[in-house]
């Protein structure tokens, strides 16, 4: 019985989640569009987030930089640091972590938000004020979101890049364009691209 | 019979609204004429804010009509509830005023949405002119977070009344405010409605507020309109589902 009511609500929760995606793009993305307050989200995401990506990035990279040291020093490969961290960071760490970060400050305080709103009759007034509350909370959310976590990502790998090129020179000395161009020499475009295009589905779960 | 029915602005027939299994309105029937105040008066939890919540199409009914400037409320698509709201104020009973907003874009927000085409010097205008109404002038750039309830209410009365809606629903206006501010907002309330010339339907359990703003009041007791009468009509009732709220 408990697992019948468990999927049940599985498959409800999958329902919804369905739903929600095919308003957004039936109802959400056409006119009129809410550009004032699509930017106020934007701000309110993106540049509200940086700092604590920022900072998450550049310890990430420095730590993930000092673990992998001892490993390569055994093998004799110290040399291929950068080149280990950067792959690592751009392709699957950055996204990811960023991602999750955002999704945690972002989700609890659109959530937090939004129901705050519900209770106090706010979308209710919108409602009467002949405002479409889906079009103009949740829509400009999903589209400032969808627009700043690659932005996010791509400052977030820099941030970390850098966190990781600090993390090289405690043990020794390397300069920031031998230790960016090695980087950037391992990296080409199909390691940054789906990397990116990733962070959009991201987004949406 | 026939001038009542020339006149009335809403008129509600066998509405009933239920969820799940409890059926809040069961058969309602009430019709409010131009210019005049109906006062709602009912037990918590009867059904009166359901009520409202119908009439501007907030809510879905069941069953029954909701006539609203010669439409049904309940048949009517996205765009013409849009316009039936234009001319609908609904003062809420937390005042949802929007707390991310300053007092001034707090009152242009309907004026914007309703009005696209509206000069922002006349925006300007308006906005500074409902503010005045209510002697709130100053609180312009103010966030609501700054403002005591009272202040909040008048200022959610200047919002409701700003794009001069020929009929006002008022959910609850003086609940939690006290005697002095209950009698403001009242006296707001007459003084808006006499210089707009708008019809009320206030939901209210404050008796002086009742007795001092009601044209008509009917009671809303186990969904259905029990009766209706002026304040003095049922004040001297006998009847005891009446007498409870005058004692």
């Amino acid at each position: 019985m408990t697992l019948i009511v468990r999927l049940k609500r599985f498959l409800n929760e999958t329902g919804n989640v369905a739903r929600f995606t095919g308003r957004f793009f039936s109802t959400g993305i056409k006119p009129r569009y809410e550009n004032r307050e699509l930017l106020n989200q934007c701000y309110n995401i993106g540049y509200l987030s940086f700092p604590l990506v920022g900072l998450t990035s550049f310890i990430m990279g420095l730590v993930l930089t000092m673990q992998l040291r001892p490993s390569l020093v055994e093998y004799g490969v110290e040399s291929q640091l950068p080149v280990m961290v950067g792959l690592a960071i751009v392709r699957e760490i950055g996204p990811v972590i960023t991602a999750l970060i955002f999704a945690g400050k972002i989700g609890s305080s659109i959530g937090a938000e939004l129901g705050s709103m519900k209770v106090t009759e706010q979308i209710d007034a919108m409602t009467v004020s002949g405002i479409k509350p889906f079009k103009y909370l949740v829509a400009t959310r999903v589209v400032a979101t969808t627009l700043m976590l690659p932005l996010l990502t791509i400052l977030g790998d820099g941030i970390s890049l850098f966190g990781a090129y600090l993390g090289v020179n405690i043990r020794s000395v390397t300069s920031i364009d031998l230790f960016f161009l090695q980087v950037f020499k391992s990296l080409d475009f199909s390691d940054i691209l789906p990397a990116i295009i990733k962070t959009l589905f991201l987004v949406l779960l | 019979m026939e001038k009542v029915k020339n006149e009335a602005v809403i008129v509600i027939k066998d509405l009933v609204k239920a969820f799940g299994e409890k059926v809040i309105l069961d058969g309602f029937n009430m019709t409010v004429e131009k210019g005049s105040n109906v006062v709602i008066l009912g037990k918590s939890g009867s059904g009166k804010s359901v009520l409202i919540k119908c009439i501007i199409g907030l809510l879905q009914p069941d069953s029954g009509s909701i006539h609203v400037f010669n439409g049904n409320v309940p048949e009517m698509n996205e765009d013409e509830l849009d316009e039936a709201r234009s001319k609908i104020g609904f003062l809420f009973q937390s005042n949802a005023l929007y707390d991310s907003m300053t007092i001034r874009e707090n009152l242009e927000f309907p004026l914007l949405r309703h009005w696209v085409d509206i000069e922002k010097e006349e925006v300007d205008r308006l906005v500074s002119e409902a503010l005045e109404n209510v002697d709130l002038l100053h609180t312009l750039d103010m966030m609501p977070s700054e403002l005591s309830g009272g202040m909040l209410k008048r200022v959610a009365l200047a919002r409701t009344m700003i794009l001069r809606p020929e009929v006002i629903l008022y959910d609850e206006p003086t609940t939690g405010l006290d005697p002095v501010t209950s009698r403001e907002i009242e006296d707001l309330i007459l003084k808006l409605q006499k210089k707009n010339h708008t019809s009320s339907i206030i939901i209210s359990h404050d008796m002086n507020c009742v007795k001092n703003t009601a044209d008509l009041v009917v009671l809303l007791l186990e969904g259905k309109c029990y009766t209706e009468g002026t304040y003095e009509e049922l004040e001297q009732s006998a009847d005891q589902n009446i007498k409870q709220f005058f004692e």
